[in-house]
């Protein structure tokens, strides 16, 4: 591993590999821009496939059913806000271009819609989210209908069960029940959800699991099961089990890292390349400088060194699970440039007392700061560089976690600034 | 504590109880005096207003010391702790790891006080080998390179929270003396220069409770004061010092450490199974329900420590915790790390009480010896005059108390492995049979089949991803099972979170704040836990 470097030459480069990274490539090659991406993709495996836009609002516990709406009282109430420096109908545009490009690679979502969906997770509690992929729709659609509906679970597969699904819901949904099954081939020992998905790609395995379901499911109209409907063509392996079943049937995402989140990250991976991006996604950028005529981004695989000469750069390196900030005890910093991070005077007023305190904790407040063209500033206020634009939850103002914003914001922001970047491009 | 009751099962007891003696504190004293009165054929009740070790017993370092440790401030204790710490070796060696410890010094230190310091261990008995700083970098690579001299002497650790179970457990199966958590007393009924009974309440089903008994004894640690005035005694009092001591992820020396000077902040490392436990800071404070660490005491813990381990400037830590150490309060102004670390039994005859005594102060090595002294005292006054048998008779082995140990984990692996025994807390790898064991088997979880009680119980939640991955298993597997049937599973999964949080706060930095990111992202970015409906 020496030698001199490999040189690739892109009109911009998207630093960052999680939702935000993504959406910017897509967003970028449906503009016709040569587009490069690095950064390692571990974190979207974390992710529920879930989109989420704005759940909860303000330190609230409330649920929040219109993003939207929640969207105007968030422009009064922290006009900071990342997603209040995009507008309403980029916000949906950015949604619907997403979701139709996941769409077309066979990854069917719901639209973005007026109001938010009500879905499931694990552990039988509710989560306000914007979009869900198709795998998961029929849940909230059984859950509005109170259909009778049986969440299947299996022997073997730990952190997900049925009966504590049922156990939480049972007050809302009185006709929901469970049962527990052996999956096909896997009677002794441990299983695996990716395992299983993988498994279900096979239609042997798909006629096997039917025949058990069905022995199971009575008068049951609706199975539920953990996310384990296929790892590349889940709208397939759906459409298949229901056909077999002759009963609506949809996921619940399980612990991270789950299925719906290995799928993102595989499509991605295999997709994106096949549509022209230069993407290198198991390496970390170690440098990233500016001239006059472009910037450059050191970094190197097994091979050796590898320079990236972009004209214009996205930075979407995320928080401390990412990378792109890190939590020194003397404070946080940002990992590439040292950009200025707004953040707590100081290191004891990082966390809350206590943990699940609804208002959240300041250290997720911290971040970088922007202009309204998403370029990073300095710390006198100045744009660092005319071609350097950032996007996703590494932007301070924004507490992603207690709002149930991820998603929306990585997607909103990383719209805002790709069309930013282009009018550069093109100028 | 949470408005939730912490049962999950149908209350059906009366609600008063009689016993021959009733202690109250469920730390490693009172667990000892539970066993020795057993041993002498005296039956006994334990309650703690919260579980086992609650207190300091589960707040220090776990160290068992040699006594070399107060050879130069207080000789007395430092020959008490030798003598303890045979005795313990010999008869509860489950409870023990013989790591032997190493007294370092280094560049800046007092070389007078490191050359007197052999002579002063002989002096009260103890086994010190000098080494030269070379023999001791080899035994413990990360020692200092400016290290100037050392000598290894015969401190070991132990683990508290097993040794009061087992304590428990054998009282159990001696004579059918009875441990219950979450009981807390609120007031005495006395009458005639005596308590008749006390008037308690249960917190885990929500109701009071009277307990009647011939004999009370007050083994509320750094509570103790607070619990003598119920009985409106005065003559109990206590100062309390807050310590603060910090977990590493990883092992990092094999041998307890300890600075070769006068007793200061974090100038102790201690192996803990696959941990280091770093300290100790001492604080004064006034407040016994609301201690935590500071920012400032994680870092002058660090910083002291470094010198003796530089690694331990660069180290992860998962974990930092506080705990108030009751201190007897001496005539005079001597400093809180002086001559207060002595343990006291009042007998409170000069309250006019004559069924009543307090033990406290001391320390974890000397729990046994505090523990005789209360029971002759207690079965003295009972008119039974059966010697104590605790430093004769061995701690019998229970398997199901056993699980706060590292090593059970792994034993269990290698010999009981069943494919479909399924490892809920991967980091510890704590199976399903095991909360099955300590459901069935470990004192004071019969009733309570809880997260919190798994975790008090076990190693669960304990490795780096500090019970925010495990929890979730374990919780799925309690509804599995049926121990959890509504929504308290998850207030309860909650609480379990909030309390771990507790100590991480103050050291997440590096990788444990990606570590947290991840797990609050999935805790209440996904499950919802920071807005569970009904209970807030």
């Amino acid at each position: 591993m020496s030698g001199s470097p490999r040189h690739f030459t892109t009109q911009l480069a998207v630093i960052g590999s999680g939702i935000a990274g993504f959406a910017a490539s897509i967003f970028a090659i449906n503009r016709k821009i040569v587009t490069a991406q690095v950064g390692n993709t571990g974190a979207v495996a974390y992710t529920t496939g879930y989109l989420d836009l704005i759940g909860k609002l303000g330190g609230t516990t409330d649920p929040v059913t219109d993003p939207w709406q929640a969207l105007t009282r968030l422009r009064e109430t922290e006009p900071k806000h990342p997603l209040c420096r995009v507008a309403a109908d980029d916000i949906q545009r950015a949604f619907t271009e997403f979701t139709d490009f996941l769409g077309t690679c066979g990854l069917a979502y719901s639209s973005p819609g007026a109001c938010n969906i009500t879905a499931l997770t694990p552990v039988g509690t509710l989560k306000q989210t914007l979009c869900v992929p198709a795998t998961m729709a029929a849940g909230p659609r059984a859950l509005a209908a109170n259909a009778p509906c049986v969440i299947v679970d299996f022997k073997g597969l730990k952190g997900f069960s049925g009966a504590e699904v049922v156990a939480n819901l049972r007050d809302r949904w009185p006709q929901l029940t469970t049962q527990r099954i052996v999956f096909p081939g896997m009677d002794r020992g441990e299983v695996y959800p990716e395992v299983m998905a993988r498994a279900l790609e096979v239609p042997a395995t798909r006629e096997k699991l039917a025949v058990a379901l069905n022995d199971v499911a009575g008068s049951a109209e609706v199975i539920g099961l953990p996310a384990i409907l296929g790892m590349h063509r889940p709208d397939h392996v759906l459409a298949e089990l229901e056909r077999l079943t002759g009963r609506e049937i949809f996921e619940i995402p399980t612990m991270p890292p789950s299925v719906p989140g290995i799928r993102l990250r595989e499509l991605f991976q295999q997709v994106l390349p096949q549509r022209g991006v230069t993407l290198i996604p198991q390496q970390r950028v170690t440098a990233l400088s500016f001239a006059d005529d472009g910037a450059t981004l050191a970094l190197s695989d097994s091979y050796g060194p590898i320079r990236v000469h972009a004209q214009a750069v996205i930075l979407a390196t995320g928080r401390f699970l990412s990378g792109g900030l890190e939590a020194h005890p003397a404070g946080i910093r940002e990992h590439l440039l040292d950009l200025p991070v707004t953040q707590p005077a100081d290191r004891s007023d990082w966390y809350r007392e206590r943990y699940t305190d609804p208002r959240g904790h300041p250290i997720h407040r911290a971040g970088i700061e922007v202009d309204d063209s998403f370029r990073p500033l300095t710390r006198e206020g100045r744009r660092h560089h005319e071609r350097l634009f950032a996007a996703g939850v590494i932007l301070a103002h924004q507490d992603w976690i207690r709002g149930r914003s991820g998603a929306g914001i990585a997607i909103a922001t990383a719209f805002r600034a790709v069309t930013e970047a282009e009018h550069f491009l093109l100028s | 504590m949470s408005a939730i009751s912490l049962c999950n099962a149908t209350p059906t007891e009366a609600t008063t109880l009689e016993t021959e003696v009733l202690i109250i504190g469920g730390g490693v004293t009172g667990t000892g005096i539970m066993r020795d009165l057993a041993l002498r054929g005296i039956h006994s009740l334990l309650i703690d207003k919260r579980d086992l070790c609650a207190g300091a017993s589960g707040g220090n370092h776990g160290l068992l010391h040699s006594g070399a440790r107060y050879v130069s401030t207080d000789p007395a204790a430092a020959i008490e702790c030798r003598q303890e710490n045979a005795l313990l070796k010999r008869l509860a060696p489950q409870c023990i790891e013989t790591a032997g410890g190493l007294f370092v010094a280094v560049e800046g230190d007092d070389p007078a006080f490191a050359e007197q310091f052999p002579a002063l261990c002989r002096n009260a008995g103890i086994d010190c080998d000098e080494l030269s700083p070379a023999e001791a970098r080899k035994l413990e690579p990360v020692l200092s390179e400016k290290l100037f001299k050392a000598c290894r002497v015969p401190d070991a650790t132990i683990d508290p929270f097993h040794l009061a179970m087992l304590n428990v457990a054998h009282a159990r199966l001696t004579n059918g003396s009875v441990y219950r958590p979450h009981t807390e007393v609120l007031r005495f009924e006395m009458a005639d220069g005596e308590i008749r009974a006390a008037i308690c309440h249960d917190h885990l089903h929500n109701r009071p409770l009277t307990i009647r008994a011939r004999q009370f004894v007050n083994a509320g640690g750094a509570w103790a004061m607070n619990i003598a005035r119920l009985a409106a005694c005065a003559d109990v009092h206590l100062l309390y010092a807050k310590g603060t001591i910090l977990v590493s992820n990883d092992r990092l020396a094999h041998h307890v450490v300890n600075r070769l000077r006068s007793p200061g902040d974090g100038d102790i490392l201690v192996p803990g199974g696959t941990v280091s436990l770093l300290g100790t800071t001492s604080t004064r404070v006034d407040d016994l329900e609301h201690v935590g660490p500071t920012a400032e005491e994680i870092d002058r813990n660090i910083r002291e420590g470094a010198a003796m381990i530089p690694a331990l400037a660069g180290a992860r830590y998962i974990r930092a915790f506080s705990r108030v150490r009751p201190l007897l309060q001496a005539a005079g102004n001597a400093g809180d790390r002086a001559a207060s670390r002595g343990f006291a039994l009042l007998d409170h005859a000069s309250q006019g009480l004559g069924n009543f005594c307090t033990i406290t102060g001391g320390k974890l090595t000397t729990f046994r010896l505090m523990a005789e002294k209360t029971s002759d005292l207690v079965a003295g006054r009972l008119g039974n005059d059966q010697a104590c048998m605790t430093a004769t008779i061995p701690l019998p082995d229970d398997e199901a108390c056993s699980w706060t140990e590292p090593a059970t984990a792994l034993k269990h692996w290698h010999r009981d492995r069943d494919a479909d025994d399924m490892i809920l807390c991967e980091c510890e790898m704590v199976p399903q049979s095991a909360i099955e064991q300590i459901f069935a088997g470990s004192p004071g979880a019969e009733q309570e089949r809880t997260i919190e009680a798994v975790a008090l119980r076990s190693r669960a939640g304990k490795g780096p991803c500090q019970g925010s991955f495990c929890g979730i298993r374990i919780g799925s597997w309690l509804y599995d099972q049926g121990y959890y049937r509504d929504a308290t599973g998850l207030a309860h999964l909650r609480d379990f979170f909030d309390e771990r949080f507790k100590g991480q706060r103050c050291v997440i930095w590096g990788q444990q704040a990606a570590q947290m990111e991840l797990a609050e992202a999935l805790h209440c970015g996904l499950l919802g836990l920071d807005t569970l409906e009904g209970d807030r």
